[in-house]
């Protein structure tokens, strides 16, 4: 079921539908003789949504929400347990080898260390060229190198031609994510899936990185899938937010809507707890305790349920749907809550729903 | 730090060593002053004759100039060395990187295969198969490499299953790009040092087992090797005669290219993984390079001197 | 006097390729119970300056210069045995990336262990209770002692290194990135964890970090570093409203503020400078959009406006007059 969060049926460029990856927990000889029953990992456990052209929709969630996993299920770099994906109404999980090639072109992956992407032996005009190679884009070498000029500007690299012969170790962080994100774009993909861009990146240089993202959406219209765990950067350049756990998607909905009143208690949470750099406004936060439990063992339910601070008794035994808790904006939360006049410190965004603005707390001078 | 330095002198020693031995072999008939593989007229007074003005290593048991023998049995033995190792290098190289690139069924396989080669004796198994399919250089050189490649093949297979979880492989895969170009063109280059490391290796096994074969009596009869002089010395009794210096030579000049291979081998290993130093804080007293100050630095205003 | 008092700190690397700064004329304070967060990106030479304080610099580093009075006595001036017993007693630190720090082939209970018996702080009978107290304190169950490293999650990992560096009843802690690395909730709980311990134990915390919103929460006051050298330096209030420093100003403006996500960020272009090719008058004047003729010439001196509010700008200096 796709949430209608997602836009109508004629404008889906690209659709996901009960998306799941599931890893086999190996059992050893000893297990096989024993017949023990077969354990899995829930890396990706149902997903749906679908996003239109142009669109930035962000995917949030921390280590082991299975983010990473769906953004590789989507280029077709891991095969999915179950599941679809398909862009612009064809199927793209099975796909015979020349049209994979063709499914290449038009849907690429931005990684998220720059030191560890980039060939060390390869200079970056011979890393942009490649892929004009293996597609064959180019007509000569007039053509090629005009081609990975404009990726490489077009990536921030300027004058591209200093940049031609350098190898890796000889760029910065930054620039080597430019060269990463420059290889992409020669090919003038529809769709680009950015698993943590930024998140090894240096936070002076990381707006001009976003800024490009966005760039993208607007001159090209490429469809942008965006993975992080930052919220904060998430709302910067996202047109969707989908919060996950565990798994699932738990919330999503339009960027503003879900910081500004976010209806999942984990979302919340999550809120609550972002660092802001502001020591003056200092809002009551709602830490979680213990850590995410493993993907193997879920929890009966709900499978929030057991750090959940809002917990009701029907969450331990019913598994809650995705709700709407507002046009566009749904959340999966067998009890969604009142979005304002919570009895609970309301963790929201915008001034008026409240900061308490506490003092430090360890006073010093 | 006096290992790492040492280390490099060594692989430093070794290459002059071994260059050494190749020099010789290329200039063997102007470095020889007698060509052994010319018939010899003589009187039995040359049989194993002591070293002399003529002759600086003295002659053998048919009058034959041991130094020229030596020098030119280095051509044999380098020969051997390189060509079997080269094909341990191509076939070696090629299964390692089929078997760690593609996984699965295709490396359980060749694995299994490699395994059994890994698990026979390889001399006993030369001197069978020297002895049924005959004596001569290209079948000693074809049965060395051909039993000698499966080091190689299970050395660059570790080293592709390194690379090929690194990120940038996944990259290139994402961007489109065929199986058969991520070998050549992404895990290839990072493989290479591997195999030179390798491959030098197993130039000096080549060598020593190409010896073996022709100190027992499995050589080329027509050419001259270190080992097939020492085949002769042994059979002619060069031992009762105490003729030393048919009998020293040629293994000194084996142990030399040998030894020199090694420690290019080693020198290069180490290059390749470089080994923890011991812990600088052993040497804490270096850190703190200050001179005792007498008063206190103010901590505005003008930089202190000193 | 000051708990813990560094001035004029210098320390070089030397290569054969050339001697390195990365570090040069750091001053600073720091009183008891007090945190103070030392902010800096990649190359500012904070890490360098910790690894300084503590005297455990790689093998080409070296501290040219300057003064780390711990309790009034100067540390670069002990002897390396006296220093052994001022490491980890007086002033310990939590390593960044737990992860390489513990040794995969030994129990946690068993390295904590080891810096208790090798500072004698407890009798040899009690140290393996000291054990279980010290892993209760920083939220780990005593009976997972026994376990090792990759048994561990992330979070406690972190914890583990924490407890490591309480060992010994410091009364300084050094944290360098502690919640790098780590997911946003568990990072959360390590900022909770450290203020608590602070509270109940009367340490004193030089949080060494990249991400401001940390500092924030957490700190008393607050040094940017930029080049090896003081950019700015006051108490964490001031810094976050009143910042005069171009870099701070521009530092602060490039993180998202989440209760205005979509307010343009500032992105400051080119990249710190290289240690073998530092400018010779200011560090920042190359990225800087404000400059004057001295800055390119002239190292500006440290100016100390407000209270304790000190800056290292020559535009600054100008306004002063």
């Amino acid at each position: 079921m796709i949430a209608s969060s997602d836009p109508p049926r004629d404008e889906r460029f690209l659709e996901v539908r009960d998306l799941v990856k599931l890893y086999p927990v190996p059992r050893g000889i000893i297990g096989r003789m024993l017949r023990r029953p077969k354990r899995w990992v829930h890396a990706v456990d149902g997903i749906s949504f679908a996003m239109r052209r142009g669109e930035i929709l962000a995917l949030v969630g921390e280590s082991g929400s299975g983010k990473t996993t769906t953004g590789l299920c989507v280029l077709g770099l891991l095969e999915p347990s179950s599941g679809g994906v398909s862009l612009a109404g064809e199927d793209v999980v099975y796909l015979a080898r020349t049209r994979r090639r063709q499914f290449r072109r038009r849907a690429q992956m931005i990684f998220q260390d720059p030191y560890e992407s980039l060939n060390p032996r390869q200079t970056v005009f011979s890393a942009v060229a490649e892929p004009l190679e293996v597609h064959r884009l180019a007509t000569g070498p007039v053509e090629k190198t005009n081609k990975v000029a404009a990726a490489l500007e077009a990536a921030g690299l300027k004058p591209p031609s200093e940049y031609y012969k350098r190898y890796p170790q000889q760029l910065s962080g930054g620039q080597r994510q430019r060269v990463a994100i420059a290889s992409a774009l020669v090919l003038e993909p529809q769709v680009v899936v950015a698993d943590e861009p930024v998140s090894m990146l240096d936070v002076s240089i990381r707006a001009e990185i976003l800024g490009l993202l966005l760039r993208m959406r607007d001159q090209h219209e490429i469809t942008i899938l965006y993975i992080t765990h930052d919220l904060a950067t998430a709302a910067y350049v996202a047109d969707r937010v989908a919060v996950m756990y565990l798994g699932v998607i738990v919330e999503i909905g339009p960027a503003m809507s879900v910081l500004q009143r976010p209806s999942h208690p984990y979302t919340r949470s999550l809120m609550s707890v972002l660092p802001t750099p502001n020591p003056r406004r200092r809002r009551k936060r709602m830490v979680l305790q213990g850590e995410t439990p493993n993907p193997i063992d879920l929890p009966s339910g709900c499978r929030f349920h057991p750090r959940c601070p809002e917990i009701r008794e029907s969450c331990r035994a019913t598994v809650p749907s995705l709700r709407e808790v507002e046009p566009g904006h749904y959340a999966m939360c067998g009890t969604p809550r009142p979005l304002n006049g919570h009895q609970l410190a309301p963790v929201g965004l915008n001034g008026s729903t409240g900061f308490t603005a506490e003092a430090p707390k360890h006073g010093s001078a | 730090m006096t290992q790492v330095f040492v280390r490099y002198r060594l692989g430093g020693l070794g290459l002059v060593m071994v260059a050494a031995v190749v020099v010789v072999a290329f200039l063997a008939p102007w470095l020889a002053p007698y060509d052994p593989y010319a018939t010899i007229t003589g009187s039995s007074a040359d049989i194993m004759a002591s070293p002399s003005r003529g002759h600086l290593l003295g002659q053998d048991d048919s009058g034959k100039d041991v130094l020229s023998s030596v020098i030119y049995g280095s051509r044999i033995s380098l020969t051997v060395g390189f060509a079997a190792s080269f094909i341990v290098v191509v076939l070696g190289a090629t299964v390692g990187m089929l078997s760690g690139y593609a996984g699965g069924r295709v490396d359980m396989v060749l694995m299994r295969i490699t395994d059994a080669f890994l698990v026979v004796p390889r001399l006993p198994l030369m001197l069978v198969v020297i002895t049924v399919a005959g004596r001569g250089l290209a079948n000693i050189i074809l049965v060395i490499g051909l039993l000698s490649w499966t080091y190689m093949a299970r050395v660059v297979r570790s080293q592709v299953l390194t690379v090929k979880e690194r990120q940038f492989i996944l990259r290139a895969k994402a961007l489109g790009v065929s199986p058969a170009r991520i070998m050549t063109r992404h895990i290839l280059p990072q493989v290479v040092p591997v195999i030179f490391a390798e491959a030098t290796l197993d130039v000096s096994y080549a060598i020593l087992s190409e010896a073996t074969l022709s100190f027992l009596g499995l050589g080329d009869p027509m050419l001259i090797s270190w080992g097939s002089i020492l085949n002769r010395a042994f059979l002619r009794g060069a031992v009762m005669r105490e003729a030393w210096w048919y009998l020293i030579p040629p293994g000194v000049a084996l142990a030399w290219t040998t030894l020199g291979l090694t420690f290019l081998g080693i020198a290069l290993q180490e290059m390749i993984n470089p080994r923890l130093k011991t812990h600088h804080l052993f040497d804490e007293g270096k850190t703190v390079a200050i001179k005792r100050l007498k008063t206190r630095t103010p901590i505005l205003g003008e930089a202190p001197r000193f | 006097m000051a708990l813990l008092d560094v001035r004029g700190l210098t320390v070089e690397y030397h290569t054969p390729a050339g001697d390195l700064r990365a570090v040069e004329d750091l001053s600073f304070s720091l009183e008891e119970r007090e945190t103070l967060g030392i902010v800096g990106e990649s190359g500012c030479g904070k890490s360098t300056a910790m690894l300084a304080l503590m005297r455990i610099l790689p093998e080409e580093g070296r501290v040219v210069a300057g003064e780390i009075a711990l309790e009034g006595a100067d540390l670069l001036q002990l002897s390396p045995a006296d220093m052994r017993t001022r490491r980890w007693r007086g002033i310990s630190m939590v390593f960044q990336g737990a992860m390489n720090a513990l040794n995969p082939v030994r129990t946690i209970e068993s390295q904590i262990a080891e810096a208790l018996r090798l500072h004698e702080t407890v009798a040899g009978s009690e140290v393996k209770a000291e054990v279980g107290r010290l892993l209760d304190l920083v939220g780990i169950a005593p009976s997972r002692g026994p376990q090792y490293p990759h048994q561990y999650s992330g979070g406690m990992r972190q914890r583990a290194m924490i407890a490591m560096a309480l060992a010994c009843r410091p009364l300084v802690v050094i944290a360098d990135e502690p919640t790098t690395a780590l997911d946003v909730m568990i990072q959360a709980q390590i900022l909770d964890l450290l203020q608590q311990l602070q509270q109940d134990m009367g340490l004193s915390i030089i949080l060494v970090t990249h991400d401001l919103g940390v500092v924030a929460e957490l700190s008393d006051r607050v040094l940017v570093m930029y080049g090896g050298r003081l950019a700015e330096y006051g108490d964490v209030d001031t810094v976050y409203n009143q910042a005069l420093h171009p870099y701070t100003q521009r530092l602060l403006g490039a993180f998202p503020d989440i209760e205005n996500p979509r307010a343009p960020l500032v992105s400051i272009p080119g990249c710190p400078p290289p240690l073998d090719a530092l400018p010779p008058g200011c560090r920042f004047e190359p990225r800087c959009h404000l400059s004057l003729k001295a800055c390119s010439r002239e190292v500006p001196p440290l100016c100390e406006l407000a209270a304790g509010h000190i800056v290292s700008c020559h535009m600054v200096k100008a306004h002063d007059r």
